[in-house]
Parts: structure tokens; C-alpha cells; sequence
């Protein structure tokens, strides 16, 4: 198997007393969508900020395309981030620029391009998510899947060789639903792009994805290919994806048991 | 002592982002259009309550004078009393209390905004620092407004104080405008409330931003921070008041 | 859109520029008097009171000039004040009086200049031979007690 594009290895994160990693090593290749999984505040959306260099491990390291991410110059990070897109949860277009600037903006920022130019490349990338004609509209006019595919079309502005796509599929109604998973698929195949997305809609993930990993209290706990995590017998998979309230992950908050608080109540 | 520790490394913090906005301004002459479009929000949106606050300021000012002159058959200082107050201390201080109110909160309100909906992550992400393109031009909109905002104050309260003095209550205008210019010095009281001007503008905008940028992303945090800004910045501009007119006038 | 925020912006900047300006020229004595188009002419005085830099130098109650630059000089013991003349009054007989007056009772000091009748002119860099010291109120009053003292 040829190198992958992100290597995480040992990476340990906490962020004041809790700790968000202890010990992740994981491998992302390219040309992929890898999923990462897991429960609400386990920290996925913090391993995308630690790729992207936003945030710094306390320990271990990233390596994207060869480079450790933390150990480059500002200069050089701010290249490598050029080649990295990455799609919000909000979506995170500029409130005050239309649709068309708001893609227009990474073009502007880091290219010579003439104004003509720039015009048929936001068109086309506008196109590549249905939304040629609304162009001229506001970040406020939009619902929140089309602000979500703008940003999409805004993250491949600078045709970048891999897009994180940080929850996705979080509080969209059915269609755009289905508008995101066949746009994310889509783009990967066309663009022979490298995608990591992270959520917990256990369906429409692992309708597109390749690789899965799970990751839970700081640890990765499965990981794989779609089928084999499908298959998998492990009880934290099994949780996960069949949504049982009980078991690995408790249902109750872990301390005294309520018989203890009960009789200390009665002391 | 926890508080303690808290507060010195919120100071270190907004020094260090200082320094960063400050590294960030003069690559920011090359994109001066970022820069005019903030003296607009900054600056001219701060304009109306200015002119407004600067003329019942400079009216209140004169009919409080007027009768207390009258006991000492002194009204003719009426405009040169008016003038000194305004344009050594009411002018930068009020104006920069104004200042903090309207504009140092929608600053602070606008980037944790943008902060809590994921505009600054995005900006870095796309390779665009937020300090450089957000923040910097913000700031220095605010440190060019003040000055001219304090001016416009004086200016107007000048006005307002002739209009009741001169129109209302009988001074003679010749007296007004000749005890003016014969008693306020250019250097000693103009300048003086021009560097005043420049140093609130400074220390308000400062505040500003940092609370914005360091808020805590939610709507709870922004909300907060943006009340931080003005109990902190008016609290510095008047403690900053003192100092330096103990440093201009001792 | 956003040749509407220049407008606004430049009518901004116009505004308190114009503001600066009319603190500097209209509410304070920087406009009213400059060195430019003056000339110098000083003048010794046992005792200047309380004249200040830039009081003012009057003729018959006009305003003429200011005064300039306050000295003192260790070998006569007597102070040396430099005032600024405008030039379009330049019509002193060489005789003309200096004195310190004050303004009101307790009004600010200014020098007054009576013209005397000699017929050459006071020229730049020239010096007034007769002048009156400040009044000293201490001393006037002094004085009247040891005269009335003196007269029982």
C-alpha cells in the first residue's frame, strides 16, 4: 500500500484539565473519504483543527503530504493550508461578502488572476453545487444546506488536494441531505480528491465512506474499512452504529450508583 | 490569586495580540479600501451622537457659566472657559466614552460574531490571517476616528455654548471669540487634547478588538465580552485621562 | 455600494478635519498672531509682575503684538522682555513708554506702549530706553500704610 497522505502519530491533546487525545495514531489515504466517528465531544472536530495546524497536540505528530504540521513555518503552513480545504459546520462564509465574493475571496487573496477570469472560475465552481444563479445573494438569504454547499464551492476554490468536512449532515432537513452525501461522493471521484469527514449520522457517512474510524474518550477504537466496521463484532462498534443507549459507552453518568446517593440522603 | 493570574495573562495575551496587529498594519496601506470601509462603521456611524452629544454638552456648559460668571461680572470668559473645558478634557474623554459605547461594542460584538460562527477559523483555513485582513484594519478605523471624532465634539460644543451664550443670553460675541483667542493656547491646550484624543482612540480600539477576538464563542461570551469592552475601556480612558493630565498640565 | 461608504467617509474625515482646523485657527491663539510680517523690539523693566510669554502688547487699548521671549539680565539686575510688533504698525517714535499694566483688578498683565514725540522711528532689534515697572500690589499697599503712618 502506498504511503498515506496524513499520518497521526501518537498525538495527545487536552484542552485545560480534560483530556481530548491520549495516543491517536491513524492513517488517511489518499484519494479516499475516510470517515471519523464517534460520540458528541470526543473531539473530531478538534483533530481537524490539529490537521489544518489551528491548534498544537501536546504531543505527537501530523504528517500531511510529507510535511509535520506543527514544525513548519508560518510561511509554509499558510502554503500547505492552501493545498487543504475545509468545510464548517456553519458553514463560516464572510457575512458581509455575497455568495460570489465569499468564493471569489481565496482566488482574490491568493492569486493573480484577472477579474474576468475570476468570474468564470466562481461560476463554474457555483455550478459544481448547483447555485450558478444564486450568486448574488447574501450568506443571510441562504438556508442552511445552501450555505453549506457555497462553502463547499468555496473550499475547492483553490482546487486543493483533500476537503475536511466538519459535521455535514448535522440539522439538514431530507433533501439536502441527500444534495451533501452526492455532492461530497462526487467531488471525490471527479476531483481525485482526498476527503476526511467527520460526524456521527451513522447512515449517511457510512453510505460514502471508505474508511471508518471510531474514535471514543481519547482513543481510537475501530478502525477499517466500511465493510469490515459494518461486520464488526467489537460491543463499542456495535454501540455505535446500532445506537444502543447501553453498553461500552454507559447510559448512566459514571459515579456512586443512586442506591449510594439514596442512603446518603437517609444519613 | 487565581484571579490574579488570570487577569496578568489576559494582559500578556492582548499585548501579544497588540503586537501582532501591529505587525499587520503596514502591509494594510497596500489594501487601504479595508481600512475606509471601517472608519465608515467605525467612524461615521459614531458621528451623529457625536455631533448631537457635543452640542447639548457645549449648551449645558454654557448656561451652567453663565450663571455662575454672572455673580463675578465675568461673562465675557464665558467662551474661553467653555472652550478650555472642552477642548482639554470633555472633548477626548466624553467623545471617547461615546466612542466605546457605540462603536467599541459593535466592534467587539462584530468579530466575537464571526469568531463564534466559524469566520475566523475559516479565514486561517483558506491561508488568510484574520488579524492581518479582520482585525488590523478595524483597529486602526478606530485610532483614525477618535482624533477627528474628540475635534467634531469640541467643535460643535464651541458652537452650542456660543449658540445659548452669544444668541440666548447676551454675551457679547466679540468678547466670546476674543477671550477664546487670546487665553487658549494652540500647543499647550489643542495639542494637548489631540494627543489625548489619540491615546483613548488607541486604548479604546485596543480593547475592542482583543475582547472580540479572545471572547468565548458563543452567544453567552459575546454578550459578555461586548459589556467587558465598555466597562473596561471606560474605565481605562478615564484612568488614562489622569495620568496624562498629570503628565501635561503639572 | 461602495462609492456611497467613500462619500460618507470622506464628508467624515472633512468634517473633523475642518473641526481641527477650527480648533487651531478660530479657538485658540494660533491664528491670531504669528511671528511672520513682525518685528522685534525689547524693552528692560525693574519688575515684570506676572507677564507671561505671549501676553499682550497694547497701544491705546488695541492689541498690536505679543510678547515674545522673557530674560533676565545678571549684570544690570533687570529683566529683558522681546516683543513681536506687527509690522503695519510700525510708526513708534524712538521715546515711545513701556509699561506694565494690569487688566481689571486682578486681570492678566500686558505691556502698554505710549507713543512720545521724537522723530525718528523705533526700528527692528531696537530697544524702548523708557519704561515703567509692574505695578506690585503688596508694595502699593505698603506704601500707602507707611504714608498715612507718616502723616499722624
Amino acid at each position: 500500500m502506498t504511503q498515506a497522505l496524513i499520518q497521526i502519530r501518537n498525538l495527545h491533546f487536552s484542552r485545560g484539565r480534560s483530556k481530548i487525545f491520549d495516543g491517536i495514531d491513524m492513517d488517511i489515504h489518499a484519494g479516499r473519504i475516510t470517515a471519523v466517528m464517534g460520540p458528541s465531544g470526543t473531539g473530531k472536530t478538534t483533530l481537524l483543527k490539529l490537521i489544518g495546524g489551528q491548534l498544537k497536540p501536546d504531543a505527537g505528530e501530523i504528517m500531511v503530504d510529507g510535511l509535520n504540521v506543527h514544525q513548519l513555518k508560518r510561511a509554509d503552513l499558510y502554503k500547505l493550508r492552501q493545498k487543504m480545504g475545509m468545510l464548517f459546520q456553519s458553514g463560516a462564509l464572510l457575512t458581509d461578502l455575497s455568495v460570489f465574493e465569499n468564493i471569489a475571496y481565496p482566488l482574490r487573496e491568493h492569486t493573480n488572476l484577472s477579474d474576468s477570469l475570476i468570474r468564470s472560475m466562481v461560476l463554474i465552481k457555483l455550478q459544481a453545487v448547483g447555485l450558478s444563479s444564486a450568486h448574488h445573494l447574501m450568506p443571510s438569504e441562504l438556508s442552511g444546506g445552501m450555505a453549506r454547499r457555497v462553502a463547499l464551492a468555496r473550499a475547492m476554490a483553490l482546487d486543493p488536494m483533500m476537503i475536511m468536512y466538519d459535521e455535514p449532515f448535522t440539522g439538514q432537513d431530507p433533501i439536502s441531505l441527500g444534495v451533501l452525501v452526492k455532492l461530497i461522493r462526487d467531488t471525490n471521484n471527479a476531483l481525485k480528491l482526498t476527503s476526511i469527514v467527520v460526524s456521527h449520522d451513522v447512515d449517511e457517512t457510512l453510505s460514502i465512506a471508505d474508511d471508518v474510524k471510531i474514535i471514543s474518550q481519547g482513543k481510537v477504537v475501530a478502525a477499517g474499512t466500511k465493510e469490515e466496521i459494518k461486520h464488526s463484532d467489537s460491543p463499542w462498534v456495535r454501540q455505535f452504529i446500532d445506537g444502543q443507549a447501553d453498553g461500552p459507552v454507559p447510559f448512566h453518568y459514571p459515579g456512586d450508583t443512586i442506591e449510594q446517593q439514596l442512603l446518603q440522603d437517609i444519613r | 490569586m487565581k484571579a490574579l493570574i488570570n487577569s496578568v495573562s489576559r494582559l500578556g495575551r492582548g499585548t501579544i495580540f497588540l503586537s501582532k496587529i501591529l505587525a499587520g498594519i503596514p502591509q494594510l496601506f497596500l489594501r487601504f479600501q479595508l481600512v475606509v470601509q471601517q472608519v465608515y462603521s467605525v467612524g461615521v456611524q459614531t458621528l451623529f451622537i457625536t455631533l448631537i452629544a457635543g452640542l447639548f454638552v457645549g449648551m449645558v456648559l454654557a448656561l451652567q457659566l453663565y450663571y455662575t460668571l454672572t455673580t463675578f461680572g465675568a461673562t465675557d470668559t464665558l467662551g474661553m472657559i467653555v472652550d478650555l473645558s472642552l477642548v482639554r478634557e470633555l472633548g477626548p474623554v466624553v467623545a471617547a466614552l461615546l466612542f466605546a459605547g457605540r462603536a467599541g461594542s459593535a466592534l467587539t460584538a462584530e468579530i466575537g460574531l464571526m469568531k463564534a460562527t466559524e469566520q475566523l477559523s475559516g479565514l486561517e483555513m483558506m491561508a488568510v490571517d484574520p488579524v492581518h485582513r479582520i482585525i488590523a484594519p478595524r483597529f486602526l478605523a478606530g485610532f483614525i476616528s477618535m482624533p477627528l471624532l474628540a475635534a467634531i465634539f469640541s467643535a460643535v460644543g464651541i458652537l452650542g455654548a456660543y449658540s445659548v451664550g452669544v444668541d440666548l443670553l447676551g454675551v457679547d460675541s466679540g468678547a466670546f471669540w476674543s477671550q477664546i483667542q487670546a487665553k487658549v493656547d494652540f500647543y499647550d491646550d489643542v495639542m494637548n487634547g489631540i494627543i489625548k484624543s489619540v491615546v483613548f482612540g488607541f486604548i479604546v480600539s485596543w480593547i475592542a478588538v482583543f475582547e472580540g477576538y479572545d471572547c468565548i464563542p458563543t452567544s453567552e461570551g459575546v454578550a459578555r465580552a461586548t459589556t467587558r469592552t465598555v466597562v473596561h475601556s471606560s474605565l481605562a480612558v478615564l484612568a488614562m485621562d489622569f495620568v496624562l493630565t498629570a503628565i501635561m498640565y503639572q | 455600494m461602495f462609492r456611497s461608504i467613500e462619500i460618507s467617509v470622506g464628508l467624515f474625515v472633512g468634517i473633523g478635519l475642518a473641526a481641527l482646523f477650527m480648533l487651531a485657527m478660530q479657538a485658540s491663539n494660533l491664528g491670531s498672531f504669528t511671528s511672520e510680517g513682525s518685528y522685534q523690539v525689547s524693552a528692560r523693566f525693574v519688575n515684570i509682575g506676572g507677564l507671561k510669554v505671549k501676553s499682550a502688547v497694547k497701544v491705546s487699548g488695541v492689541k498690536i503684538g505679543q510678547v515674545a521671549d522673557i530674560d533676565y539680565d545678571s549684570n544690570t539686575f533687570e529683566a529683558v522682555v522681546v516683543m513681536n510688533i506687527e509690522d503695519k504698525f510700525s510708526q513708534f517714535p524712538r521715546d515711545t513708554i513701556a509699561s506694565i499694566f494690569t487688566s481689571g483688578l486682578l486681570g492678566e498683565q500686558y505691556i502698554g506702549l505710549e507713543p512720545g514725540g521724537d522723530i525718528k522711528l523705533l526700528e527692528n532689534q531696537s530697544e524702548i530706553r523708557h519704561t515703567q515697572s509692574a505695578m506690585v500690589l503688596e508694595q502699593l499697599i505698603g506704601q500707602f500704610l507707611f504714608s498715612k503712618s507718616k502723616d499722624k
